[in-house]
């Protein structure tokens, strides 16, 4: 067990660790995530519940998720009240909570388990919103881990379910499964290629939704974009899952070709760009947290390309993380609420220092392999 | 601002219309709204938003079709519906459902779930499948005169509604 008084931040690993979990094709799929909608048969939905019944709620569910054997002894169940709002940021910049759950106070909670994979939010839009988290592209694994967390918890609670609509949820859009299966990905080849604008409306046209960093209503900064489903009546959830799986690998696919055809056609435009990334995060004394991670997007890609040497990519991953505001105010020495000025002044600080540490970029491995033939 | 059709009140409908790449301003005041049938979008805006295009129409749709209906259950109106796109508890499902199929045909693959059932009540679905065939084949035992399979089926249904 944790000790009780323990804070989420002494909880959570630090960035460094965190960015070391990897999975398959992580060079371009930076996480899954499947998360389903419950809510509970005898108790108002949160957002039209009166306090009274939002406490039911939290009081019938926290304890409840709590025992799941499933989710280990070390477990990080909390309030949402006694969390300071550094705190729930942190959680939203880890992609842990929803940026709505961290508006959320009394009456709604968060239960983490150990290993940072599973999260469950209570009354957030729903009574329960619950996701399986994995690095690189596990989606099966993610939904796997999510639907035993689900089925253990039928034993304990009773859901609101009807054979004709499934579980009911706040919100109509997610009727049924309750299901969202997404997955971030990392796709500056597509858009320096200026193919993304057709990809993204493929892949909406598959009935499948492209957001930015923090879901519904952000922006795609560092070229990071976030692929989900919409439906979620009608269908089995392996069905979305197998869906999504498969044309993820396609987008994959065409992520690898754009590389390859821009390394083989204007690689000087590639090492322009990274280059410059490297010069501007080694040596600004200001910079915004939108031009950080679009130049540290290019980073990742010149990490990827092998532009510097054996520097990992976990590396590029922790300074896109330490970038975010709330992960800059946790390392800051007062830790204080710093203004945006002096963020921009201390994230290009921390850029600087981290920079420095990575090898400057060898153009050879671009060139040089252009001129042993065609890249592989 | 002043209506642009009666020219006297404040305008306080502003509607935007985009039709053959034209754009056509209205800003009116809230009677001549109504009576040139500018209706308020604004309550559905955030539902075509939150839904995608065509779902607000469809919702505008559904909650005329249930009137001014409001579940016994949670008190959630027509109007709520309207105004936030959610519904408010599990029972508004069986209020507002005369309307809700149509909206969710314009959001979903299909309006019935095929995903997963609770175990509880998929033993009970079972439950009542088991308990209809039972009685379908005791039906036609009797119907055969086969009163031997009547007899142990008459014992096998008491059995099984005893063990429910």
């Amino acid at each position: 067990m944790i000790p009780p008084d323990m804070s989420i931040l002494d909880f959570l690993v630090p960035a460094s660790e965190a960015c070391l979990r990897s999975g398959p094709h992580d060079k371009i799929v930076l996480s899954s995530r499947v998360r389903l909608a419950r809510n509970l048969r005898t108790v108002p939905f949160p957002s039209h519940s009166k306090k009274a019944e939002r406490i039911k709620a939290f009081e019938t569910l926290m304890p409840a998720v709590k025992s799941l054997s499933l989710l280990g002894d070390e477990i990080f169940a909390e309030s949402m009240d006694k969390l300071p709002s550094l705190d729930k940021q942190v959680l939203v910049e880890r992609h842990l909570i929803s940026r709505e759950h961290a508006a959320k106070n009394a009456g709604s909670g968060i239960v983490l388990n150990r290993e940072e994979n599973v999260c469950v939010m209570v009354n957030e839009e729903d009574h329960l919103r619950m996701q399986a988290l994995r690095p690189g592209l596990q989606l099966r694994q993610a939904w796997m881990a999510i639907d035993a967390v689900d089925t253990a918890l039928q034993e304990k609670v009773e859901f609101a379910f009807t054979e004709r609509y499934g579980f009911l949820t706040a919100c109509p859009t997610n009727l049924g499964t309750g299901i969202r299966v997404s997955a971030m990905l990392h796709l500056p080849g597509l858009v320096l290629a200026e193919q993304i604008n057709q990809i993204i409306q493929a892949v909406n046209k598959l009935g499948l939704a492209v957001r930015g960093l923090y879901g519904e209503g952000t922006e795609a900064l560092g070229n990071v974009f976030q692929v989900s489903n919409q439906m979620t009546l009608g269908e089995p959830e392996n069905d979305i899952v197998e869906r999504i799986n498969k044309v993820l690998l396609q987008i994959i696919e065409h992520e690898e070709n754009a590389r390859l055809s821009q390394m083989e056609k204007k690689p000087a435009v590639l090492l322009n760009h990274i280059g410059r990334a490297y010069g501007v995060l080694g040596n600004s004394w200001s910079i915004s947290s939108k031009e950080a991670m679009n130049l540290i997007s290019f980073l990742r890609l010149g990490v990827d390309l092998g532009v510097f040497g054996k520097t990992p990519k976990s590396l590029t991953d922790e300074l896109f993380l330490r970038s975010q505001p709330a992960h800059l105010q946790l390392a800051h020495p007062l830790r204080e609420k710093l203004g945006s000025d002096e963020r921009d002044l201390f994230r290009a600080q921390m850029l600087r220092e981290r920079t420095a540490l990575i090898p400057k970029p060898d153009p050879q491995a671009l060139l040089g392999r252009r001129e042993e033939g065609s890249p592989e | 601002m002043v209506c642009q059709f009666c020219k006297l009140k404040e305008a306080t409908v502003h509607v935007t219309e985009i039709a053959d790449n034209k754009v056509k301003k209205v800003d009116a005041c809230a009677a001549c709204a109504k009576e040139k049938n500018y209706n308020d979008p604004a309550a559905f805006a955030i539902a075509d938003h939150l839904l995608g295009l065509g779902a607000a129409q469809k919702m505008e749709e559904a909650s005329e079709a249930v009137g001014t209906i409001s579940c016994d259950q949670c008190g959630y109106t027509q109007a709520d519906f309207k105004k936030s796109g959610r519904l408010g508890c599990a029972h508004c499902y069986d209020i507002f459902s005369d309307g809700l199929d149509s909206v969710l045909k314009t959001m979903h693959k299909d309006i019935r779930h095929r995903g997963k059932v609770p175990a509880g009540i998929q033993s009970a679905l079972k439950g009542a499948h088991r308990l209809q065939s039972l009685n379908r084949d005791l039906q036609v035992a009797i119907a055969q005169e086969d009163f031997e399979s009547a007899a142990r089926l008459r014992d096998e249904i008491k059995a099984f509604k005893a063990a429910e």
